[in-house]
């Protein structure tokens, strides 16, 4: 199997930040790349989308809604089997929610082998960020709630839901997302030609800056995984590869081509590791974020980009018979 | 010259509670805060500082004794449990006292 070369730069980040390298992008980069990253993956999905009929995605979205609302079910009473609510809870958002990087390094491999996808893809990744959210902070609050009938009622803390609303919906993810949805569908193919250089052009150069990055800070997260073992360990592996056949599966059900099937298995099998991670620190601030942090950055992500992707590709394959 | 003592409260706290703090402060009618980027470590671990989840920031305040003492107590009480929290309260001088 030949690795993608925009997994090497991954793998050198790793590698500097384990061998304690003095490299280090400044944080005022990492943001402008994250920018970058955002608004080129909505303008291109934008542009796709501008071509198709709006009554036929619609079930479709809402098939992946139901599904951005069924992952965190599913695995919360699994987590929950080992893990005190609030952590359970905490990370069933994460895993419900999805990872913008591991989706486009998903795109620039099936890019890569010459594979096709709906355009319509970009849509679901924005649809899929926040159901979770929402189901896991409702899970932990329950949970708190009861707590707190048997307790001194100070167990609930955190943002109340108009707040939290308000930090998921206009969240810079979000934001930049929609926007780039929106300026793509509006301006089309004619309309962004000046911009296509910067957007569409410089997308994949741009990823592997941010991709050395992520090497560097996965790096910083490795000493979780002495702490923690072999149990996160075994969330952080097994959750994306029991998760990618439930993104497989609505696939199929939604009727996509490979490629699309194989990008709704990422969606599905990445964990959020920045929205996630914001929100429920502020939702949930009783939840240890080390260890939802350290399975979905230190293990799930690594494993999404290293075996994950081409894996999900293999199932996809195999079950489309494409 | 004529020099004035009030009290500095510092506060190095996660980034995330920033735009509560802030609300807090407006509430308390506190006339004005500077606000920093922080890295370092602590209880809860090393900051880089280079991760979107991983920042933290240091806040100061000047104001009137009484009022630096029971902000920094409504803050303790509030995240100090669940968020990593540092506070002190200083002495220092000021000119123009009428500004705190």
């Amino acid at each position: 199997m030949q690795i993608d070369p925009v997994v090497l730069f991954f793998l050198l980040g790793l590698a500097a930040g384990w061998a304690k390298s003095d490299l280090k992008l400044p944080s005022a980069l990492y943001d402008t790349l994250s920018v970058f990253l955002l608004l080129a993956i909505g303008i291109k999905g934008g542009l796709e989308l501008a071509k198709q009929p709006v009554l036929q995605i619609l079930p479709q979205a809402l098939l992946v809604l139901l599904m951005g609302f069924l992952i965190p079910l599913l695995i919360y009473p699994l987590l929950r089997w080992r893990l005190p609510q609030v952590d359970a809870a905490s990370i069933a958002a994460h895993y419900g929610s999805v990872s913008v990087v591991t989706y486009a390094v998903g795109v620039a491999y099936l890019t890569r082998q010459g594979v096709s996808f709906e355009s319509q893809t970009t849509l679901f990744l924005v649809l899929l960020e926040m159901p979770a959210l929402i189901v896991g902070v409702v899970l932990a609050r329950l949970g708190a709630a009861r707590a707190a009938g048997e307790g001194d009622g100070t167990a609930v803390a955190g943002h109340g839901w108009g707040k939290l609303l308000h930090e998921v919906l206009l969240g810079k993810s979000m934001v930049l997302l929609l926007g780039g949805l929106a300026i793509g569908a509006l301006a089309g193919p004619d309309g962004i030609k000046p911009l296509d250089r910067l957007y569409l052009d410089l997308f994949k150069p741009v990823l592997t800056l941010f991709l050395l990055e992520m090497g560097l800070v996965v790096a910083g997260k490795l000493g979780i995984l002495r702490k923690q073992g072999f149990f996160l360990v075994g969330i952080g592996v097994g959750l994306p590869l029991a998760l990618s056949w439930v993104g497989i599966g609505f696939g199929v059900l939604m009727g996509l081509s490979p490629g699309g099937v194989t990008m709704l298995g990422v969606l599905a099998a990445s964990a959020s590791y920045i929205a996630a991670p914001a929100a429920m620190r502020m939702a949930v601030p009783q939840a240890n974020p080390a260890l939802s942090l350290g399975a979905a950055l230190g293990i799930t992500f690594p494993f999404n980009l290293l075996v994950g992707i081409p894996l999900y590709h293999q199932f996809a394959t195999a079950v489309t018979g494409g | 010259m004529q020099f004035h003592t009030r009290t500095m409260l510092t506060i190095v706290t996660e980034a995330g509670l920033e735009n509560d703090l802030v609300e807090l402060f407006e509430a308390r009618r506190i006339r004005g805060w500077t606000i920093v980027e922080a890295r370092g470590k602590g209880a809860h671990g090393e900051k880089h500082g280079n991760f979107d989840a991983n920042h933290n920031i240091q806040i100061e305040l000047i104001a009137d004794a009484a009022s630096a003492e029971a902000l920094a107590e409504t803050i303790q009480q509030r995240y100090g449990a669940h968020f990593a929290l540092v506070q002190w309260l200083s002495e220092v001088r000021v000119l123009r006292a009428e500004k705190f």
